[in-house]
């Protein structure tokens, strides 16, 4: 009877319209199970044993993707307490710790930020040191480059919203960099020469770091541009790179061999 | 339709689409620039010049509007309170006669002088002015004087005291 079930759910328009293939039963079944799959084509259809050694890869960039859903399911639970608000932010990070079950989860996320930046880096020197930038890798390698600076940038915008002392301060200095952006920061090289009628474009109140900060200092309208960057914008273009980044790795021959 | 109409068919349709991209990208830019700001204004007036007796380190503005009210060899001036080496606030200790950043250490005199620490450069002391309807004065933090400028001896950087 058993059986007979399970024919009758496998010979169902339902099932056949999810699994295409069935069974994969040899390579070429096993192929179109990979190719007719949206999360397994990003994957290589073969890897070879010996890239997979993990004397040889590390695991690092499994590791950085793994630690990106620690980071999204945490932050997404951390979102149903914390409100990015001059009046709340800090309070409602104390209360994450001190009220809420599990006070582990914004450590959690924390550690986890601090492992992703660490397992990027290791990932990055360990494809440098196999030569695995060269040809026909170089264009991955560059994708790698913009998620290491979105790693960072996570990182700088989620450092802000605990809104302590620590929080505004570190994010006080690291902003001021953006003062120095050539023509568009205020104190930047060349925004003098921005004029229109004498007066000049580029200010305090309109330059780089005025728009990343969504004002002259940091304060409430900081808080939620970097609540929105950190929660929503970044990881957006983070998500879409990383599919390119694995979808690539496919394209260009797999992991690459051992020299 | 000839090649000619067809091409500068094609040129007007991707000319008015560069167009109403550029306006779009323009547009989603200026958003992000807001119009009000809810800071303390960068003007305001602290009082008379007599509220301010010689020697002494007027700190009760520093919490709101970031600067200290010094007055000092016979000059009444406004210094920034923001550390010329990375931003940080500094705290003007009464003990020990000096600003200090807690940040990484930097030290100023009372004239905003650095002697100690990593800043390479003096406090900013902001523009400072007598009103003439009230005889207060006005702070405005929107200009800046900088003593590596040869600034501070410019007359709208302070304010003889009498």
């Amino acid at each position: 009877m058993i059986g007979n079930l399970s024919k009758s759910v496998t010979k169902s328009q339902v099932w056949k319209s999810i699994f295409r293939v069935g069974i994969p039963t040899d390579n070429r079944k096993r192929a179109l199970a990979m190719l007719g799959n949206v999360v397994l084509h990003l994957h290589p259809i073969k890897v070879k044993k010996s890239g997979i050694r993990m004397s040889y890869t590390w695991c690092m960039g499994g590791t950085a993707f793994f630690l990106f859903l620690v980071e999204t399911i945490t932050g997404l639970l951390l979102m149903f307490y914390y409100r990015p608000t001059v009046e709340y932010a800090f309070a409602d990070i104390v209360d994450l710790r001190e009220a809420v079950a599990f006070g582990i989860m914004r450590e959690l996320h924390r550690w986890g930020a601090h492992a992703m930046v660490i397992a990027v880096w290791l990932h990055m020197f360990r494809v440098f040191m196999t030569g695995s930038y060269k040809p026909p890798r170089e264009f991955n390698w560059n994708v790698g480059v913009i998620l290491l600076v979105l790693t960072l940038l996570l990182s700088f915008t989620g450092y802000l919203l605990p809104w302590d002392q620590l929080a505004i301060w570190a994010i006080t200095v690291g902003s001021n960099m953006a003062r120095a952006t050539p023509l568009l920061g205020n104190e930047g090289p060349g925004a003098a020469l921005v004029k229109l009628g004498g007066q000049r474009l580029i200010h305090a109140g309109s330059d780089a770091r005025f728009a990343l900060i969504g004002g002259r200092t940091i304060g409430g309208a900081t808080l939620i541009r970097f609540y929105v960057l950190h929660c929503v914008g970044i990881p957006l273009v983070a998500a879409f790179l990383i599919a390119v980044h694995f979808w690539r790795v496919r394209k260009d021959g797999g992991i690459s061999g051992p020299m | 339709m000839t090649r000619r109409g067809f091409f500068s068919w094609a040129a007007v349709a991707w000319v008015g689409f560069t167009l109403a991209i550029g306006g779009c990208v323009s547009a989603m830019t200026r958003f992000m620039f807001p119009n009000v700001l809810f800071e303390p204004p960068t003007s305001f007036k602290v009082g008379r010049p007599e509220d301010f007796p010689p020697g002494v380190v007027d700190t009760r503005f520093v919490d709101k509007f970031g600067v200290w009210i010094v007055h000092d060899q016979g000059r009444i001036y406004a210094l920034i309170a923001i550390c010329t080496h990375l931003g940080c606030p500094p705290a003007w200790l009464e003990t020990q006669n000096k600003f200090k950043c807690p940040c990484h250490g930097s030290g100023y005199y009372k004239s905003g002088v650095n002697f100690e620490g990593p800043t390479p450069r003096p406090l900013e002391r902001a523009k400072i002015s007598i009103s003439p309807d009230d005889g207060q004065i006005i702070v405005d933090k929107s200009q800046k004087f900088q003593w590596e400028l040869g600034q501070w001896e410019d007359p709208n950087a302070f304010i003889a005291a009498a």
